[in-house]
């Protein structure tokens, strides 16, 4: 057991030494999120379309004005939980879930550099189990992923980001959330990437999964928002699950014990172990039968 | 016990057959060679040995475990460092040897002793805390060796130890797995294209083409079933009489008259070349100049395999190689 862990340590280890040591690699892969955020969030103010500018604020007769603002909070509420939400904190919260698929893909592109450079088969000849392989890369996935979300998040708060969190305990759950994200999502990855050999399959692979699964999660605009069909993939999308969670708990100040939250969070337990599991039995045959 | 025993063993790759019934048995504490040019299937078979690769047929055993059914007790008693550098650039020397120490569950305390202790006898401690960019193409090599001894194998498998090493290096490379060996009685069994590595280093080699082994032997009995040595005289005049004479000296194989050039094919040239020598001296023909030539491993490929060690293909691949080795140290 105690073996078991230090196989995985050491793996993870060597992952995660490579990536904070790499300030390009850091400043690139938080920099790309930075950027959905201001352009995206910033730009594309939708939340702003529900408020009356002044001008025409000053002309209205001040019944009709509270009529409309009642409407507009309606509607906000309705789409994105709470009638004060402003874009930028909502898509930046979005974007924490997001870093964890970049990190997850990564990771899921490092079992493919590792096969071709020969370093996999250094792992495969030492007398270690073929899932520690597997699991050293997804806990690297997590650490990595975490740190850089909850980096993204301190510079979104320098920016401008509301947040409203209940309690220490609504904060963890937040980060705990990020962890499951990135479980879930490496092991999904490498699970689709194990057999590839090539490292040109592996990039094709991941531009096919990258921003589609960011489009179908509900990182960018509220799944009430979506057409029917698009929901029912966001549904099972991982990453709107993940994403939910933290606006319950980061954005709209729920406390942990609500249901709405809960029910997204267990669907995301649900869904990493199953991508994990999935992973583990995937690798350990691709990788004997080599 | 030998160290390793193989039966038999078959690779097929789709229509590839790479590596064809291949037999042999590795003794505790020797140097085997696989000598073979590129693609000849000398990394398949470590692959196979090294539980990397399941063979299609045939069965092997490393220190007395089955490579198939005994995978886990293999990867435990086995070193091995693969043709390819895969030492971590990003990590310093000292890193990539604990990586390995956590990967064979050497604890951390033994790790930090036997790491040091290693870095000294490869000399590389003064870079044990640089990055592995920073080394030189030998300096990685000797620390992926390094890497591969840190839980004291009983065999260890070399695949290319100096490919594309310069001579200084490769010989400095020798000189660490010989005192491997003497030192630590580690058994080693190494591929090599290279015939002088081969013939320097190695107690036993295979001689591998195609798949196949040609012939295992040690490089100087392989190289005396070459037919002996070759001793290159120019001289004045010999006359019949003295020919004859050198032909029924013991040892002497066949005599060639060449003009002022004679060409004596001998069996042990350093025993029979003072007694050639001296009747030539007795029998007044002065001798100008003597070169002796002893065939090498090279004519031994030639006369089992019809080819060169070294042809256009094999060239051409080496090159394709070390560029993909330059464009990954690049990156
Ligand atoms: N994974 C593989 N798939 C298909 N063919 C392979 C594979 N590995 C090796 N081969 C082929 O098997 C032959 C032997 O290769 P290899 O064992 O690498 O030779 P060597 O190490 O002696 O240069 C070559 O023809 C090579 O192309
Ligand atoms: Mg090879």
């Amino acid at each position: 057991m105690i073996g078991r862990a230090s196989e995985i340590g050491a793996i993870a280890s060597r992952e995660v030494k490579k990536w904070y040591r790499s300030p390009i690699l850091l400043f690139m892969t938080t920099i790309q999120p930075l950027l959905w955020m201001s352009l995206y969030g910033k730009a594309f103010n939708l939340t702003g379309l529900f408020r009356i500018p002044e001008d025409i604020l000053k002309q209205l007769p001040p019944e009709s004005t509270a009529r409309f603002a009642a409407i507009a909070n309606e509607i906000l509420s309705r789409f994105f939980g709470a009638s004060d939400i402003d874009f930028f904190s909502y898509i930046a919260v979005g974007m924490m879930g997001v870093i964890l698929l970049f990190t997850s893909m990564s990771s899921g592109m490092s079992v493919a550099w590792d096969r071709r450079l020969g370093i996999l088969n250094k792992l495969l000849v030492a007398p270690i189990s073929r899932s520690s392989i597997i699991l050293g890369k997804v806990i690297s996935a997590i650490i990595r992923g975490v740190t850089q979300s909850l980096l993204v998040m301190l510079i979104g708060l320098a920016l401008g980001m509301r947040l409203r969190v209940s309690g220490p305990v609504e904060f963890l759950i937040a980060v705990l959330s990020l962890a499951l994200l990135g479980a879930s999502l490496s092991s999904l990855i490498i699970s689709v990437t194990i057999r590839l050999k090539s490292w040109e399959h592996h990039i094709a692979v991941s531009n096919l999964l990258n921003l589609p699964l960011m489009f179908t999660s509900s990182a960018l605009y509220p799944v009430a928002l979506m057409p029917e069909w698009l929901r029912t993939i966001a549904a099972i999308n991982p990453l709107t699950h993940g994403i939910e969670v933290l606006r319950e708990v980061l954005l709209l100040g729920t406390p942990f014990n609500s249901q709405t939250m809960l029910w997204h969070l267990s669907i995301l337990i649900i869904f990493t172990s199953a991508a994990t599991f999935l992973g583990i039995y995937l690798a350990n045959v691709a990788l004997r039968k080599m | 016990m030998n160290a390793i025993e193989a039966h038999g063993l078959r690779k097929v790759f789709g229509e590839i057959v790479a590596v064809d019934n291949i037999s042999f048995a590795v003794e505790k504490g020797e140097i085997f060679g696989f000598l073979g040019p590129n693609g000849a299937g000398k990394t398949t078979t470590i692959n196979m040995l090294t539980t990397l690769l399941k063979p299609t047929a045939g069965s092997a055993r490393v220190w007395g475990y089955d490579i198939v059914d005994e995978p886990e007790r293999v990867r435990e008693v086995i070193g091995l460092a693969p043709q390819e550098l895969t030492v971590d650039d990003e990590l310093t020397g000292y890193e990539n040897m604990m990586l390995h120490a956590a990967l064979y569950h050497v604890p951390k305390e033994e790790a930090r002793v036997r790491v040091k202790e290693i870095l000294e006898f490869l000399e590389l401690e003064r870079f044990a805390n640089k990055k592995v960019e920073s080394y030189s193409g030998g300096m990685k090599k000797r620390l992926e060796i390094g890497c591969a001894l840190i839980h004291e194998p009983k065999v260890l498998f070399l695949d290319e130890p100096t490919l594309g090493l310069d001579v200084q290096t490769r010989a400095a490379i020798w000189n660490y797995i010989r005192s491997l060996v003497r030192e630590k009685g580690v058994t080693i069994f190494m591929t090599t294209h290279y015939m002088d590595e081969a013939d320097n280093l190695c107690n036993r080699v295979a001689i591998i083409d195609y798949g196949r082994v040609k012939a295992i032997d040690t490089p100087s009995r392989l190289k005396s079933t070459i037919g002996g040595d070759l001793i290159e005289l120019e001289v004045s005049e010999i006359n019949g009489l003295t020919s004859e004479k050198l032909r029924t000296l013991p040892g002497v194989i066949d005599v060639v008259l060449d003009g002022e050039r004679a060409l004596v094919k001998v069996v042990r040239g350093e025993e029979v070349l003072p007694s050639v020598i001296s009747i030539l001296i007795r029998d007044g023909v002065s001798v100008r100049r003597v070169e002796m030539k002893k065939p090498s491993l090279e004519e031994v490929f030639l006369s089992l395999t019809g080819r060169k060690l070294r042809d256009e293909n094999g060239a051409r691949e080496e090159i394709a190689r070390r560029s993909i080795a330059i464009r990954r140290a690049r990156s």
